[in-house]
């Protein structure tokens, strides 16, 4: 593991020497400062797993149980280091088992590089053994992707493939190499891409748009910050904080947003949307200026459009130019890069406070803490809360630890109150809502931040939907801390259910295995609690674990998590209850 | 009505679309059509007025808020260089259509001379058995000519995607230049 912290250094164009396309791919990774990649062997991927066999000591290859496995894996990866992820499959069904975690990293603009085996040039259209359009079915969920045929196409393919994935709004890239082209030898040469003829990846910030946010922000009297995960993968965070500060606007996130901010900062009022906080719901209809940074107004956010923010004046920061009015109009819009964008307004804004409105959130936040957040995070009723767990996490973490978490009742409870001191700590599933998305990131996550403890919180449902990757966590001693709430019930569809279909259950309840014993079938330390008095005590005995811990907490079973606005409600009409 | 059926505010549109030509762009810039159930009308693929840059011409009947959502989303296509669109005033627009029909008519029927000379077509080729007329021009053009020689029998039809160019300029040389700086 040592050597995954390693920089690797690589001179920008290498002398000339004849290799084979596998070995090329290997020096083509190393050459973009990859050190760790996740996948799962085949047939037509042989050749290149047959030179990572000789490459070990410099390239580190993760074998998932899954490729799926492999590709939230690389994901957690780049989401805590902000490094492009990669994960290797074989042609056919390695490479279609790849899908859902594209789609993930496409919609979570997480940067990825997929690198799949294909058939031969020559049986391409045979239907050959294992052979499967892995461009055509990957096209509309990768930010880019190519087929590569001959071996010396190999470097400059995925010079561009890393350059696409990291730059501008992130993505995922998938690369298709025939196996002829893994095979065949070439004068190998690497450059790195600087750049693509027809895309523009950052576009130039528009001074008298800035200039018009300013004066917007400068007048506003009730101004509110919306920011989502652009704020982190532009690495804007002090921007954002001394934009936050300097004005005195009260500041939410989105669900992607979470840890760009310290959670306890005095302005930072929570979250927004389905299941975000009752204050900044509601109070984005009271707003006068909307500031939305880096986030997509997504319809989880937003509720129903027509009823969004109409009182407000919308400013919107974002990179991606297909962003602006998707949604929601903006009066002002500014594309750019959000470190970029924020540093140019931040001299144009004048220091401020508005403290009346920001008292308006601490109101609302006290009616939620009364009828919701004291009832979860300090239960008074027998069986444990989701919340305090997560509670009990902050506190024996300090505020240190990434959470990741799959999805469902306990992702929306975990992002609700885990409490972050450090950005790129919050790992979780926003835009698909992946299950089954938590152990795998987690590994990633780990592996991508050692020195940190990586804590995933993951439901009963999600959990048995990569449950094999207890495997790779076993074989590599990675230690990830495996906290499964279980509800035996898929949670958040019982919810649904409850609520709007009149407690049908229909196919919601989960009958469980022993989850303690197939931890212990991997050899990881486990143990199961369904009380109050042991939970402080195990949760202490997790984190001081060296190594990987799995604890299962039997929590109620028919919970709700509120507030809620209800699919296509305005965020008007939050519920509490 | 829900948002994405204003049947009311649908229209015609003209996609131009300016991109390097490679494998694979055409299905991509197909997939966000599918992704929002939205119906291609018509396309046309060729050169531009810039070398080795291609350029797509697409047609499609729907909201401005779609055309605009579609725009955005296919200029975000790393090998596409610029989208616009236009609305049918702001284009001069033809299609091209071929009608394959019997030789005897051109010699035993008088009116299919008219018809001939009317439309403005031209005769491409004559033969023993056949002859083939061309025909350019608005999509009502071509289709009245169609009805006027279907009594007779056509034996082949088929017509061109709709190709346009825009009143405005589409900058496209000066774009490159920019993002290559
Ligand atoms: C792959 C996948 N299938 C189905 C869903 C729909 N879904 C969303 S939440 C949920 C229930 C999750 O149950 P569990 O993992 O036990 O978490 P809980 O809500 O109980 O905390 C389901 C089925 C999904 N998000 N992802
Ligand atoms: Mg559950």
């Amino acid at each position: 593991m040592e050597t995954l912290k390693k920089e690797k250094t690589a001179s920008t164009k290498q002398s000339t020497k004849r290799i084979s396309g596998a070995e090329a791919i290997i020096h083509c990774l190393l050459a973009e400062g990859v050190d760790l990649i996740y996948g799962y062997p085949g047939g037509a991927i042989m050749p290149l797993y047959d030179e990572l066999y000789k490459f070990q000591d410099k390239l580190t290859h993760i074998l998932t149980r899954h490729e799926q496995g492999a590709t939230h894996a690389a994901q957690g990866y780049a989401r805590v280091t902000g490094k492009v992820g990669v994960a290797v499959a074989t042609s056919g069904p390695g490479a279609t088992n790849l899908i859902t975690g594209i789609a993930d990293a496409q919609i979570d603009s997480t940067p990825m590089v997929c690198i799949t085996g294909q058939v031969a040039r020559h049986l391409l259209g045979s239907d050959a053994f294992q052979e499967t359009d892995i461009i055509g079915i990957s096209t509309p969920v990768t930010k880019w992707n190519c087929q590569v045929t001959k071996a010396s196409e190999i470097p400059e393919v995925l010079a561009k493939a890393f350059y696409i994935a990291r730059s501008g709004r992130p993505g995922p890239v998938l690369v298709d190499i025939t196996k002829n082209a893994q095979i065949d030898e070439f004068d190998f040469s690497y450059e790195h891409c600087k750049g693509v003829r027809s895309y523009n990846p950052y576009p130039k910030p528009d001074i008298k748009a800035i200039k018009e946010a300013a004066n917007l922000i400068n007048a506003a009297k009730k101004p509110f910050i919306v920011f989502g995960q652009g704020v982190i993968l532009g690495e804007a965070e002090e921007q954002l904080k001394t934009l936050v500060e300097k004005a005195g606007i009260p500041a939410a996130w989105t669900i992607l947003g979470l840890s760009a901010m310290d959670t306890d900062h005095p302005l930072n009022v929570g979250m927004v949307g389905m299941h975000g906080n009752y204050g900044p719901n509601l109070l984005t209809n009271e707003c006068d200026v909307l500031i939305a940074i880096g986030m997509r107004f997504d319809d989880r956010v937003t509720g129903s459009l027509d009823t969004y923010a109409k009182q407000a004046k919308i400013i919107h920061f974002d990179i991606d130019p297909a962003e602006i009015n998707k949604n929601v109009k903006a009066d002002v819009a500014v594309l750019g890069d959000s470190k970029v964008t924020l540093d140019l307004l931040l001299p144009m804004i004048k220091t401020n406070s508005h403290d009346s409105w920001h008292n308006e959130f601490k109101k609302k936040y006290e009616i939620e803490f009364d009828q919701i957040i004291k009832n979860d995070v300090y239960p008074t009723k027998d069986r444990l809360t989701m919340a305090e767990v997560i509670e009990e996490i902050n506190i024996a973490s300090g505020h240190k630890a990434i959470i990741v978490s799959d999805v469902g009742q306990h992702q929306m409870i975990a992002c609700r109150y885990a409490k972050f001191k450090q950005t790129k700590s919050n790992v979780t599933s926003g835009g698909l809502g992946t299950m089954g998305f938590a152990l795998p990131a987690a590994i990633g996550a780990k592996m991508g931040a050692m020195d940190r403890e990586v804590v995933a919180i993951i439901g009963d449902g999600g959990y048995q939907m990569t449950i094999q990757e207890l495997g790779t966590i076993f074989q590599n001693k990675t230690p990830v801390k495996i906290v499964v709430l279980n509800n035996d019930h898929l949670g958040m569809v019982r919810q649904w259910q409850e609520l709007f279909f009149e407690s049908r259950y229909a196919s919601t309840v989960m009958v469980n295995p022993d989850f303690v014993k197939i931890a212990e079938g991997y050899h990881i330390q486990s143990k199961r609690i369904s009380e109050r008095k042991d939970l402080k005590a195990t949760i202490q005995e997790m984190l001081a674990s060296k190594d990987a811990y799995f604890l299962e907490v039997k929590v109620e079973k028919e919970d709700n998590v509120f507030p809620m606005i209800p699919s296509g409600a305005s965020v008007s009409d939050i519920r509490l209850k | 009505m829900e948002d994405w059926d204003k049947e009311m505010e649908k229209k015609w549109f003209t996609i131009s679309v300016y991109s390097e030509n490679s494998v694979g762009l055409l299905n991509r810039i197909s997939g966000i059509f599918l992704k929002r159930h939205i119906n291609i009308e018509s396309l046309n693929v060729s050169k531009s007025e810039i070398d080795h840059v291609s350029k797509f011409t697409i047609v499609v009947y729907t909201t401005e808020d779609w055309v605009r959502n579609i725009v955005g989303q296919v200029e975000k296509q790393i090998e596409v260089i610029k989208a616009f669109y236009h609305t049918d005033e702001e284009t001069i627009y033809q299609e091209s259509a071929l009608f394959k029909v019997a030789s005897t008519l051109l010699f035993d029927e008088r009116n299919i001379q008219n018809i001939i000379k009317d439309s403005n077509s031209q005769i491409v080729t004559v033969s023993r058995d056949f002859f083939v007329l061309s025909k350019t021009g608005r999509r009502n053009e071509i289709d009245e000519m169609y009805q006027q020689l279907k009594p007779y029998g056509i034996m082949q039809f088929v017509r061109s995607g709709r190709i346009a160019v825009s009143k405005s300029e589409m900058k496209i040389s000066s774009l490159l230049k920019e993002f290559n700086q």
